[in-house]
């Protein structure tokens, strides 16, 4: 029984693990909560319903996941080109203002567009838990929650690379430390920020598909809550931190299980911002903190 | 000096006085039902843009959680109303009717002022985005905690709260609540909190203690936010908790700054734009949607409001008789001088 939470928790931590990724990115370069994080997620989401469904495209599910990724993409640097390039220079409230604006603007339209009921998933995996794992590790896994878990810390694995080992990430180090610093050093700092939406919201846009396929039903509202929990996450693991946004994630994953299962259900969302409140009052830096910044 | 001071209050409190029943009869005589619960709606949204200024505008902290004040005045409110049917009525008789509803507005507005103080002390550590979000932490779970408290009826609605509110006594508070506002504003305590949101740092160093003006602010806002819930909830009569998750935070948080954040006419302009206008989108029959399109029209005006006037409508500039003349006569100036220039 404990085990089996457990197990739960841990495909939950992922969810929220890939979705902080982002945030902690974004926030790293920008220093600006991408409160349309949680609804790149959602768009993510769609744009795989569509690609994938034999209703629609009926592409295979790699294809389909790419495809979300790239229009995730490509929505982040919209998103990053229209509403916030331009207030770059502004007080950060005018662009945290922006920010909800855009989430509220993307969850509405898509209501609008697609109507406010939950549509499912096709079933691309069988949700019949994997015998081998039932029988010898004791608990109930079904494949796309493997896969979920798996994805989840191969993207973390990689990003950690691109971050630590390539020209790129040591430019995004960079950005994060000093825009203006770095600026001076002659990287192209609009063209990292840029390029470090477009990942993130491709990750983002990863997450959706496979959350979709979890839980096998999504809707234009579905990524605000995980959206404000995985930011949650990447407080906790420290904003700035690839490792500690996976970290914190599957702390929240955690949490949540627990409250649910010791508490009650109607605790499940207000758990995120205790453990919010909790961490900013006791260690606003995090528990991977890397830089300091105007927290406390 | 003192007298002249006493003639001003007593010559402010006739005009309020006068403007109340001249509003009022206003409503009665060119509003049907419709339109005065119209009117109502915006006296309760001005309120609470008015308050959250003090807050965003004035101190320049960003709060997004005041739906969660607005909740806890107006289920105490309710819940005290309910449980006391008769109000003052077996100790004052008619009489008796609007003191109850000042004692409403009281429980309520201290209600949510406890709550505010309590929630004030702990997040003021925090600053910018990050204090953003724990508001927005702290409205959700006051949302929670009214979802699964055993007296507020939970998901189903809290019904039959006995019906208070007027026109009259919407505007009433507002009065109220603005008059408290701007003697605030323009005291001592206004001009520490303008220090603190020009530079936080600065008005440390000259030694205001920030946290106590911020928590003050807060507080004051807190307090008038549940007052407009005890304004909403004897308004409406029936209310669910849904009804202040973060979305009408956002809502009061978009009054204040399409206004001009820092202007208290500003705040109710806003509330009058954001009230009045879902109603004629709604009216308009070409616009039948099956979706409310009115979050998409929000979240958009907030995203270009942004983009292309950042100060809001009227900026931190108020609304007022001497700015209206001053402003026709500029423009008069400016057509004589054109004239001018055509002459030569």
């Amino acid at each position: 029984m404990l085990s089996q939470q457990l197990v739960n928790a841990i495909t939950l931590g992922s969810v929220y693990a890939i979705i902080a990724l982002g945030y902690t990115l974004i926030y790293g370069v920008l220093k600006l909560i991408n409160f349309a994080h949680g609804d790149v997620f959602m768009v993510g989401a769609f744009v795989g319903l569509y690609t994938i469904s034999s209703a629609y495209l009926g592409l295979p599910f790699w294809l389909g996941i790419l495809l979300a990724m790239g229009a995730c993409a490509l929505l982040g640097i919209a998103i990053e080109r229209s509403a916030y390039r331009p207030l770059r220079s502004a007080p950060r409230l005018a662009a945290l203002i922006t920010a909800i604006g855009v989430s509220l603007f993307l969850e509405n339209s898509f209501q609008m567009a697609f109507g406010a009921q939950p549509r499912s998933y096709p079933p691309i995996f069988p949700k019949e838990p994997i015998p081998w794992i039932s029988h010898h590790l004791g608990v109930e896994m079904n494949f796309s929650q493997i896969l979920l878990i798996l994805v989840s810390a191969g993207l973390m694995i990689g990003l950690q690379a691109v971050v630590q080992g390539t020209r790129f990430g040591r430019a995004i180090r960079a950005v994060s430390f000093d825009l203006q610093t770095s600026q001076l050093m002659g990287i192209r700092t609009d063209r990292i920020i840029v390029l470090t939406f477009a990942l993130g919201s491709a990750l983002a846009g990863a997450g959706g598909v496979l959350y979709g396929a979890y839980y096998g039903s999504i809707d234009p509202t579905m990524g605000i809550m995980p959206g404000i929990k995985a930011f949650v996450a990447a407080v906790l693991g420290g904003i700035g931190s690839v490792p500690g946004a996976m970290f914190g994630g599957l702390i929240m994953g955690l949490a949540e299980v627990s409250v649910v299962q010791f508490v009650g259900s109607q605790y499940r969302d207000a758990v995120a911002f205790a453990v919010l409140i909790l961490i900013l009052l006791v260690k606003p830096t995090g528990l991977f903190a890397r830089y300091q910044s105007e927290r406390g | 000096m003192k007298g002249n001071r006493l003639a001003t209050a007593a010559i402010t409190l006739m005009a309020a006085a006068l403007f109340l029943a001249l509003l009022n009869w206003g409503a009665h005589l060119f509003f049907g039902p419709y339109g005065r619960r119209l009117l109502i709606a915006w006296g309760i949204n001005s309120l609470l843009a008015v308050s959250l200024n003090l807050v965003n505008g004035q101190t320049g902290q960003f709060s997004l959680g005041h739906a969660g004040f607005m909740a806890v005045g107006a289920y105490a409110s309710a819940l005290l109303a309910i449980s006391q049917p008769e109000g003052f009525g077996p100790f004052l008789g008619d009489t008796g009717s609007y003191l109850w509803i000042l004692a409403l507005f009281l429980a309520a507005g201290s209600a949510a002022a406890l709550v505010g103080v309590l929630v004030a002390i702990p997040i003021f550590r925090l600053r910018g985005d990050y204090l953003a979000i724990a508001t927005l932490g702290f409205g959700e779970m006051i949302f929670v905690i009214v979802l699964n408290l055993p007296a507020t009826g939970g998901a189903r609605g809290l019904g039959g709260i006995p019906e208070h509110t007027t026109v009259l006594v919407a505007f009433g508070a507002l009065l109220v609540g603005v008059v408290i506002v701007k003697n605030l504003v323009g005291s001592r305590f206004g001009r520490a909190f303008a220090s603190i949101r020009e530079d936080e740092t600065a008005a440390e160093a000259v030694g205001i203690n920030t946290t106590k003006y911020k928590v003050l602010a807060f507080t004051v806002a807190a307090f008038l936010a549940g007052v407009a819930g005890s304004l909403y909830a004897h308004h409406q009569v029936f209310m669910v908790p849904h009804s202040f998750r973060f979305m009408k935070s956002v809502e009061i948080v978009i009054m204040c700054i399409l206004g001009g954040s820092g202007s208290i006419t500003g705040a109710i302009l806003g509330a009058g734009v954001l009230t009045m206008l879902p109603e004629w989108l709604r009216l308009q029959e070409r616009f039948r949607l099956k979706v409310d399109p009115r979050m998409v029209i929000f979240s958009a005006l907030l995203v270009v409001l942004m983009l292309v006037r950042r100060q809001g409508l009227l900026g931190n500039r108020e609304l007022s008789f001497s700015s209206l003349r001053a402003a026709i006569k500029k423009l008069g100036k400016n057509t004589l001088d054109r004239k001018g220039i055509a002459d030569a």
